[in-house]
């Protein structure tokens, strides 16, 4: 049973590119906007529009009712959620289904495993996929503490279990250290939180990420090969690669088949991403979470595979087996993207939801532009920055920075702020063409002044 | 009377969060650079402060609503 007619409940750039993928394989498409997308880009490019709710997102794009309904009315027989709003929700997922709908996605029992912290370390550890080493829930005895950090391996970090957010997180360099900080924590969790449970993990200093696309089915999987996402500001990605670069290939390997490992353990269906931690000193890797979704960054997946994961996943959606096996993917060249943000990076990424003025977007051979932008368009400020993504592709990855470096000097984006100098500091920076990148040195890099660096920073 | 406008578009807030009381209630005294608001912009939250001092009068749009920069949200006696 094929999709015929697709709803699409998101926006911005994604949703111009499910739109696009669901036109190239022949599909309906009926585009979900709020209140405040109206005039947005995939209203305009989709067969059918419909409106969902008022602006706020929590009335529209994220009201699992008013979606459900929308589509159902709509006549749709197919959901894709894109990603954000409601992508991991597995209540959303079941909803669909319940309503005699496909969604676009592994199913809701997945997407509930995956999300759990707990469950989804141990799915796994079950696939044989390395955690990072720990205590595996809270630990009450200071003793059964020392040996399990003897084992683990100092520095360990001690975390309290009612915690979050980072609060009340120590590191024990050594064995002394532990019974001297251990207690602390316990205190101080019981005075925050009511409950003094501590548990212990492993410090990785000066991690890179590095995440593995998959696409499965519901029986087979197959890798796209990894991304690597390490140059981070506040957890949030600003500029992808892919392949990782220096990786040994025995690890790319052995990522890329425990990725596989899971996918299939889980009977995954759609696209998917296992991000790891990687200690590059140590060339060890360390599963973190399995995102259920596409996600932002697949265009470079796209750029060295040649792959169109959007309208794969869409395929395999509508039940179709995977059309492809894992020889059938090869790796060719060096593919990085950035994230255009309406932001001004020099008053501190403050948000400049703007209107769209004159544009140009260099759209040639190995460069490529997804976003939602028209000249004209007024950015409505209630949802995030995200405005669209430049990706490059280059025979190496030097060639592919400095691809990217002209193809920043070429683009054209009045009537806004954006993170571009930010792109264009980055792409000048030393460290990020040797590679002396990890997910804890943008900030630190930020902090000293290095965007307002013609000459790029010292290293 | 003085009026309180929004530096950005987005989204009203009259509390710092759902459980907290509202920033002002009327008959409230104001002084420069007090937060009577918050304005959520692409996912950021802006403070809204007073340019002048004066009395509360009370809030001219409602708890989330939607406004544009230059939107009158309150307004001081």
């Amino acid at each position: 049973m094929s999709i015929q007619r697709l709803f699409i409940a998101n926006r911005g750039e994604i949703a111009v590119r499910i739109v696009r993928a669901a036109k190239s394989l022949g599909i309906h498409t009926i585009q979900a906007h709020s209140e405040a997308d109206a005039d947005m880009l995939a209203v305009r490019m989709a067969d059918e529009a419909v409106c969902i709710g008022p602006p706020q997102a929590a009335k529209s794009y994220l009201d699992i009712e008013a979606v459900v309904k929308a589509a159902r009315d709509a006549g749709a027989d197919a959901v894709h959620p894109g990603y954000g709003f409601l992508a991991e929700s597995p209540a959303f997922a079941r909803a669909v289904t319940e309503a005699g709908m496909i969604f676009v996605g592994p199913s809701a029992d997945t997407i509930q495993s995956m999300g759990d912290k707990v469950s989804a370390r141990q799915a796994a550890g079950a696939a044989g996929v390395p955690v990072v080493p720990g205590s595996d829930g809270r630990v009450d005895d200071m003793d059964v503490a020392a040996r399990l950090a003897s084992d683990i391996g100092f520095p360990v970090m001690i975390k309290a279990s009612a915690g979050g957010g980072g609060r009340g997180i120590r590191i024990a360099e050594t064995a002394e250290d532990l019974s001297k900080l251990a207690p602390q924590a316990r205190q101080e969790a019981q005075a925050a939180f009511g409950d003094g449970g501590i548990y212990i993990e492993k410090v990785i200093r000066q991690p890179r990420h590095i995440e593995v696309q998959i696409l499965g089915d519901g029986t087979r999987a197959v890798h796209c090969f990894e991304r690597e996402c390490s140059l981070q500001r506040r957890r949030q990605k600003v500029w992808e690669e892919a392949p990782a670069f220096d990786l040994p290939e025995a690890t790319r390997q052995a990522m890329c088949k425990s990725a596989v490992d899971l996918a299939e353990a889980v009977g995954y269906r759609g696209a998917g991403t296992v991000e790891y931690l990687y200690d590059q000193q140590a060339d060890a890797y360390y599963f973190i979470e399995m995102n259920t979704r596409i996600q932002v960054e697949h265009p470079v997946t796209e750029m060295i595979t040649g792959l169109d994961l959007v309208a794969l996943m869409i395929r395999v959606a509508g039940g179709e087996p995977l059309p492809l096996v894992q020889d059938d993917i090869h790796l060719t060249g060096h593919a990085i993207e950035v994230r255009l943000n309406a932001e001004d990076p020099h008053k501190k990424f403050m948000p400049f939801p703007g209107k769209v003025g004159a544009l140009d977007l260099p759209e040639s051979d190995g460069v490529r532009v997804d976003h939602f932008l028209y000249e004209g368009y007024q950015i409505p400020p209630f949802y995030d920055s995200l405005i669209g993504k430049l990706i490059v592709h280059g025979d190496t990855r030097e060639q592919a920075i400095d691809k990217m470096q002209s193809a920043l000097d070429g683009i054209k984006i009045d009537g806004l702020k954006t993170t571009i100098p930010l792109h264009k500091a980055l792409a000048r920076s030393d460290d990020v063409r040797a590679g002396r990148i990890h997910t804890q040195w943008l900030e630190p890099w930020l902090d000293a002044g290095n965007l307002n660096d013609q000459t790029g920073g010292a290293s | 009377m003085a009026d309180i406008q929004s530096p950005v578009p987005g989204t009203f807030y009259h509390r710092p969060s759902p459980e907290d009381a509202v920033f002002k209630s009327e008959g409230d005294s104001v002084a420069v650079g007090d937060t009577i608001g918050l304005v959520e912009v692409m996912k950021s939250f802006i403070e809204v402060q007073a340019e002048e001092a004066g009395t509360f009068a009370g809030y001219a749009v409602e708890n989330e609503a939607a406004v544009s920069a230059g939107d009158v949200l309150a307004t001081l006696k």
